[in-house]
């Protein structure tokens, strides 16, 4: 897999080092600035992120949260203006280096924006498009796959008999579950979620929630969140951002009941921001 | 500067809320000990009807504290401070029932005459509560140093109760009659200690409170 995440044969092969990076971290980000234009949004950030653990990301608007989990799946690239520098290493490659083959990493890194986008398609095409444009044209295989994802993401039950219909007809708790559903039918290995439940009701929030801590079973998970309360209940580390600095990243026990810097604390009890 | 302050009146009213339970709860204790010591039956016999009214005060505060935690959602800092409050009032309320118990002891050693006078009891008693109303002065003031020295005179306390159970049960041969009184003396010795014990429990929640960390001051 990951040489195919190599447009061109430099650099390292795979598995040629056997990684002497940690073991239980998926990503490695060293030093990581991104900017727009002049205007720096990250300011230099280092730290590993868990392997099968749900990181989240936490800091008032603005500081940069979307921007360093954009860049981790190179959206970034979309916006005119934006670079990146640093490292973001993945199996031992640099995301951001520019012989990475951005569209086989962003099946790797699958990503879930704040507000549920399903295509204006049925259920079932929002799910197998990606696949199709992959190469995949089995229709048993499809089928296999529409089904396998909509019952991970906890929404088989609700949608199996219409899944010919427009995903637009669906709740907005729905189409946020289908979009979950859509990235977890490519088999990434990480997931990136900015705000995943933020337009959801308490019983879709809930269940969204169940969802990731059961994802992280087969994925690592980066999630941003507003919401103090979802950080802590389903984070295993949680790193607190603020104006582009990463200001405390620990274990999300630590930061919620005894965080080490004030400004943490200040933030986290709604004491600012 | 504050955003929460809804949240820290709130904070502030179970405190004060704390502070009266526990201003009553040492008064109590204190009663209990002049009951004893003045042999006065009706005096025992207020404390321990009295005991309703602390209770009380320990079930609204407790009602408080878990509102709060329902309505604000409290991390950090600001959910010790309410897990502390909840404990300390636990630990007060402890206060008042050995106010009664001590009490109880009086009424059942009665008009008896006392096989000697007493006086190493109320002097155990009175660096009980002198703990008591350091540790909770140092909840109330947050404040680490009086948290520790209040804690510090366990051990002494810990010494007289040791020496003073010897002496009781010294006079037993001699006063085979009053065999029940002293056996209640002895209590009332085990009480002061509990009540030093309790106080020492408030000073680690104080500790624990300010830095986060738990600390073992009986150690
Ligand atoms: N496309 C863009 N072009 C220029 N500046 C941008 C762009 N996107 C974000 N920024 C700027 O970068 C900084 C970080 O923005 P970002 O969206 O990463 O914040 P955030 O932490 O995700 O905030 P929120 O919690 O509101 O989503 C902000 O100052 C923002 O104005
Ligand atoms: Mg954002």
């Amino acid at each position: 897999m990951v040489s195919a995440l190599m447009d061109k044969q430099t650099g390292k092969q795979a598995g040629e080092s056997e990684s002497k990076r940690n073991k239980e971290s998926i990503l490695e980000v060293n030093n990581l600035e991104i900017f727009y234009g002049e205007k720096r949004a990250v300011n230099g950030i280092s730290m590993d992120i868990g392997k099968n653990s749900i990181t989240a990301l936490i800091g008032p608007s603005g500081c940069g949260k979307s921007t360093f989990l954009r860049s981790i799946n190179r959206m970034n690239d979309l916006i005119p203006g934006a670079r990146a520098e640093g490292e973001i290493i993945y199996e031992d490659l640099n995301i951001l280096s520019e012989q990475i083959n951005v569209v086989a990493l962003r099946k790797e890194i699958g990503m879930v924006f704040q507000k549920p986008n399903p295509f204006p398609k049925s259920i079932y095409e929002n799910i197998t498009h990606a696949l199709k444009f992959a190469g995949m044209k089995k229709k048993s295989k499809l089928d296999e796959i529409v089904e396998e994802s909509l019952k991970k993401a906890a929404l088989w039950e609700e949608v199996k008999d219409r899944l010919h219909k427009s995903a637009l007809s669906l709740s907005g708790g729905q189409q946020q579950r289908l979009c979950i559903a859509r990235t977890i039918a490519m088999k990434p290995t990480v997931m990136l979620l900015d705000e995943p439940s933020s337009a959801l009701d308490p019983i879709s929030n809930a269940k969204v929630e169940e969802l990731i801590i059961d994802l992280k079973k087969d994925y690592s998970i980066i999630i941003v969140t507003h919401n103090m309360q979802q950080a802590s209940r389903i984070s295993d580390k949680t790193a607190f951002f603020l104006s582009g600095d990463l200001i405390e990243y620990e274990a999300t026990e630590k930061i919620f009941t005894n965080p080490s810097v004030k400004k943490t604390e200040e933030y986290i009890s709604g004491r600012f921001g | 500067m504050s955003t929460r302050s809804n949240f820290d009146n709130n904070l502030k009213e179970l405190k004060d809320l704390l502070l009266t339970m526990a201003e009553k709860s040492e008064h109590a204790i204190k009663e209990a000990m002049i009951a004893l010591l003045n042999q006065d039956i009706k005096k025992a016999k207020q404390v321990i009807e009295g005991d309703n009214e602390i209770d009380d005060l320990e079930y609204e505060i407790n009602n408080k504290a878990l509102l709060l935690i329902a309505r604000e959602s409290p991390v950090a800092t600001d959910l010790r401070k309410i897990n502390v409050a909840l404990k300390v009032s636990s630990e007060v309320e402890r206060f008042a029932d050995i106010a009664v118990n001590i009490a109880k002891s009086a009424v059942h050693i009665g008009s008896e005459r006392h096989i000697k006078e007493i006086i190493d009891i109320p002097k155990m008693m009175e660096m009980a509560l002198e703990m008591v109303s350091d540790s909770i002065k140092a909840y109330y003031s947050e404040d680490i140093t009086l948290a520790k020295k209040s804690a510090e005179k366990d051990d002494e306390v810990d010494k007289m109760f040791g020496s003073l159970i010897q002496e009781l049960l010294s006079y037993i041969p001699q006063n085979p009659n009053s065999t029940n009184q002293i056996i209640q003396l002895a209590f009332v010795c085990r009480y002061i200690e509990r009540i030093a014990d309790h106080s020492t429990n408030i000073a680690e929640n104080v500790i624990y409170l300010v830095t986060g960390n738990r600390v073992n001051l009986n150690a």
